[in-house]
C-alpha cells in the first residue's frame, strides 16, 4: 500500500497502520473461532479438504476423466457385486472413471463458482459504493435499474443468454458473474448511507482525502462483514445456479464434466446405473452444505444482519 | 393511499416496459432467426417469403413498435419452430405448471409456518433444533438433487410414482416434495425467526401481565405480528419459485411452462422465449405490486416513507 501523505502524525511512517491491523485482525479471528462449535470446525476442515481436492485433481485423480474404456463400463462403486478394484466409485455408461470425474467436476465447479462470485462482487460492489456515496440522481438511475433486475428471476435470465450467445464456459462465467450483482449493490448502498456522514468520514474528507480514499480506506473496511458472509452465502447460491445450467444441459458441454452436468447425463441411466448420478449429486449436496453452514456461522459470529435470510 | 397506489403502478408498468425492450433486443443481438430455421441451400424467393412470415423484413424499431401493439392485444408472435402463435403454446403449457406451483406453494405454507413457529416456541428442546436441522437440510440441497433422489427411490426402487409426464394427479406428487422442498425450509427458517424477534417485545410481556392466557398471546400478539415480515418473504418466493419450477419441470418432463422455457432456449425459438420471460416477470412485478399495497395497508408509515 502507498500511502500518499495524507494526514500522518508526525513521527510515523506511512506503514505504520500495518501491525496494529494484524494485530486486530489475528484478534478477530481468534474470536471467531471461540464463537464456533465442533461442527463448524469439522464444515471448515471438510471445505478446506475439498478446496485441496479441487487444487491437486491433475495429479491425484487416477484416470483421465474423459477417457472411455468400452471393456469397462457402469461398473459400480467397491463393493457391490461386479466392481473393479481400480474405479473405486465405478465407472459411467462409456466406461469413464467416475472418481476422476467427480474431482474434474468439482474442481471446475469450484473454480467457475468462485470466478463468478469474484466477478459479482467487485460489480456490486462498485455499484453499490457508487450509488451510495454519490446519491442523487445516480443512485435514482442505479437503484432503478436494481428494480428491474429484481423483476426478472435469475434463471431466466440466464436462458436468455444461452440462447442469444450459445453454450460455452466463458459465456457460463459471464452469467454467473452477474448474478448477485443487485443484492450486493443494495446492501453495499444501505451500508454506505448508514455510515456516509458519520464523524469518521467528515473527518477524513475535511482532512482532504479523495473519494476514491475515503471509499477504500475508510468505508469499505467498516462495511467489510457484510458482505464477506453475503459472499459466502452467494457463493453456495452460485454453485447450485451453475449446477442447474449444466445439469439442464445449459452450461458446461459434454465431455467436459462438472457436477451438474455429470448428474443431467446420467439421468439416463438411472434405472440400471444410479451411482452415476448419485456420487455428484451428493458431492454437489454436500458442497452447498458445508459452505451454507459457513455462511450462516460467520454471519451469526460477524454479527451482521441481512434482510430476507 | 391513493397516491401511494398511483406512484407504485407508474412504477410497476416503468419496469415492465423496460424489462420487454430489453428482453426484445437482447434475443434479436445474435443475427437474423432465420439463419437457425431456414434449410441449408434455401432459394431465396422462399427465404424471403419465410422473411415476411415472421414479419422480419422491417427494421427494429417498427418490430419493436408492433410487437408491443400486438402485446397490448394479447399477442405475442410465431414460434419459429412449431409455426402457431406464441400465447396458444402457453396456453397448452400453463395447466401443469400451476398445478405444481399452487400445490408446492400450499404444501410449503401449511407445513413451513407452524413448524417456524414450533421451533421458535421450543427452540431450547430437542424437537425445535431436529426441526431446525431439517430446515436447514432442506434449504442446502438444489431442489434438481432431491428430485434425481426422489425418483432412484420411489420411482425405481419402490415403483410408487412414475418418474416423468403430468398425466394423472400421481405424477405431481414427486414434482411437488421437490419443489416445495426448499420453500418449505425457508419458510421454516424465517417463520423462526420472526416468531423470535416477536417473542422478545415488550408487548408480549404486557399481555402476559395483565393475565391473557399463553394461547392468546402467541396466537394473537405473536404470531399476527410476524406474520407481516413472513407475507412478503412469501411474495418473495414466488420469484425465486418460478426459477425452481422450471428445473423441476425438465426433471420430471412435467410439458409446462418451464419445460416450454427450456426447449426454446436449446432451440433459440426468440419468440417463445421472450413471450415466456416478459410474463414471468409481469407475475413477478404484479405480486410485489400487490404485496407492496397489503404492505402499507397493514403498515401506515410505509405509505408515507415511501412515496
Amino acid at each position: 500500500m502507498t500511502t500518499t501523505g495524507y494526514a500522518s502524525a508526525p513521527g510515523s511512517t506511512g506503514t505504520s497502520w500495518l501491525p496494529r491491523a494484524n494485530g486486530r485482525r489475528i484478534l478477530a479471528l481468534r474470536r471467531l473461532y471461540r464463537r464456533s462449535d465442533w461442527i463448524i470446525r469439522i464444515c471448515f476442515l471438510l471445505a478446506l479438504l475439498i478446496l485441496a481436492a479441487a487444487l491437486i485433481t491433475p495429479w491425484i485423480a487416477p484416470f483421465d476423466p474423459d477417457g472411455q474404456s468400452l471393456l469397462s463400463r457402469l461398473r459400480p462403486p467397491i463393493g457391490f457385486e461386479k466392481a473393479q478394484i481400480a474405479h473405486l466409485l465405478g465407472t459411467d455408461q462409456l466406461g469413464r472413471d467416475m472418481l476422476s470425474r467427480c474431482l474434474w467436476g468439482l474442481r471446475l465447479t469450484l473454480g467457475i463458482s468462485g470466478i463468478g462470485v469474484i466477478i459479482g462482487l467487485l460489480t456490486g460492489t462498485s455499484v453499490g459504493l457508487v450509488s451510495g456515496f454519490f446519491g442523487g440522481r445516480t443512485d435514482d438511475l442505479i437503484m432503478g435499474i436494481v428494480d428491474v433486475q429484481i423483476a426478472v428471476p435469475f434463471t431466466l435470465i440466464a436462458l436468455l443468454a444461452v440462447a442469444v450467445f450459445g453454450t460455452g464456459i466463458d459465456v457460463l462465467v459471464v452469467v454467473l458473474g452477474l448474478y448477485g450483482w443487485e443484492k450486493y449493490a443494495r446492501l453495499i448502498r444501505g451500508q454506505v448511507l448508514a455510515v456516509r456522514d458519520l464523524p469518521y468520514v467528515e473527518a477524513a474528507r475535511a482532512a482532504g482525502a479523495s473519494t476514491m480514499r475515503t471509499i477504500m480506506v475508510h468505508i469499505l473496511p467498516n462495511i467489510a462483514s457484510p458482505i464477506i458472509v453475503m459472499m459466502t452465502l452467494t457463493f453456495s447460491e452460485i454453485v447450485l445456479l451453475e449446477s442447474s445450467l449444466s445439469f439442464l444441459g445449459l452450461g458446461v458441454q459434454p465431455p467436459t464434466a462438472t457436477l451438474g452436468s455429470m448428474v443431467g447425463q446420467g439421468r439416463d441411466y438411472m434405472a440400471s446405473a444410479p451411482w452415476i448420478v448419485a456420487s455428484p449429486a451428493l458431492l454437489i449436496m454436500f458442497v452447498a452444505l458445508i459452505v451454507l453452514l459457513l455462511g450462516d456461522w460467520l454471519r451469526d459470529a460477524l454479527d451482521v444482519k441481512l434482510r430476507n435470510s | 393511499m391513493t397516491g401511494f397506489f398511483i406512484s407504485r403502478l407508474l412504477r410497476c408498468a416503468l419496469t415492465l416496459l423496460i424489462v420487454v425492450t430489453v428482453v426484445f433486443f437482447a434475443t434479436r443481438m445474435s443475427g437474423n432467426a432465420i439463419d437457425f430455421i431456414a434449410p441449408e441451400g434455401l432459394d431465396p424467393a422462399s427465404r424471403e417469403a419465410m422473411i415476411r412470415y415472421f414479419g422480419l423484413n422491417e427494421d427494429l424499431v417498427t418490430q419493436y413498435v408492433r410487437f408491443l401493439g400486438g402485446l397490448l392485444n394479447g399477442e405475442a408472435g410465431i414460434s419459429l419452430y412449431q409455426r402457431r402463435p406464441v400465447t396458444e403454446i402457453y396456453g397448452e403449457k400453463i395447466g401443469p405448471t400451476l398445478i405444481l406451483f399452487w400445490s408446492a406453494f400450499l404444501l410449503s405454507v401449511v407445513i413451513g409456518i407452524p413448524a417456524g413457529i414450533l421451533a421458535a416456541l421450543k427452540r431450547r428442546s430437542p424437537a425445535g433444533t431436529a426441526i431446525m436441522a431439517g430446515a436447514f437440510v432442506g434449504y442446502a440441497t438444489p431442489n434438481f438433487v432431491l428430485a434425481i433422489f426422489l425418483i432412484l427411490v420411489f420411482s425405481f426402487q419402490l415403483h410408487l410414482f412414475p418418474s416423468s409426464g403430468n398425466a394423472t394427479w400421481l405424477h405431481f406428487v414427486m414434482p411437488t416434495i421437490a419443489l416445495a422442498a426448499s420453500l418449505l425450509a425457508q419458510q421454516v427458517r424465517f417463520t423462526r425467526n420472526s416468531m423470535l424477534e416477536t417473542l422478545s417485545q415488550d408487548y408480549m410481556r404486557t399481555a402476559r401481565a395483565k393475565g391473557v392466557s399463553e394461547w392468546l398471546v402467541i396466537g394473537k400478539h405473536g404470531f399476527r405480528n410476524a406474520m407481516i415480515p413472513i407475507t412478503t418473504v412469501l411474495g418473495l418466493q414466488v420469484a425465486g419459485m418460478v426459477a425452481q419450477v422450471v428445473i423441476i419441470e425438465a426433471v420430471f418432463s412435467t410439458k409446462g411452462v418451464g419445460d416450454a422455457l427450456v426447449a426454446a432456449t436449446i432451440a433459440r425459438d426468440y419468440p417463445v422465449l421472450q413471450f415466456g420471460v416478459i410474463m414471468i416477470a409481469a407475475l413477478v412485478v404484479g405480486v410485489s405490486f400487490i404485496v407492496d399495497l397489503l404492505y402499507a395497508a397493514i403498515d401506515p408509515r410505509i405509505r408515507v416513507t415511501a412515496l
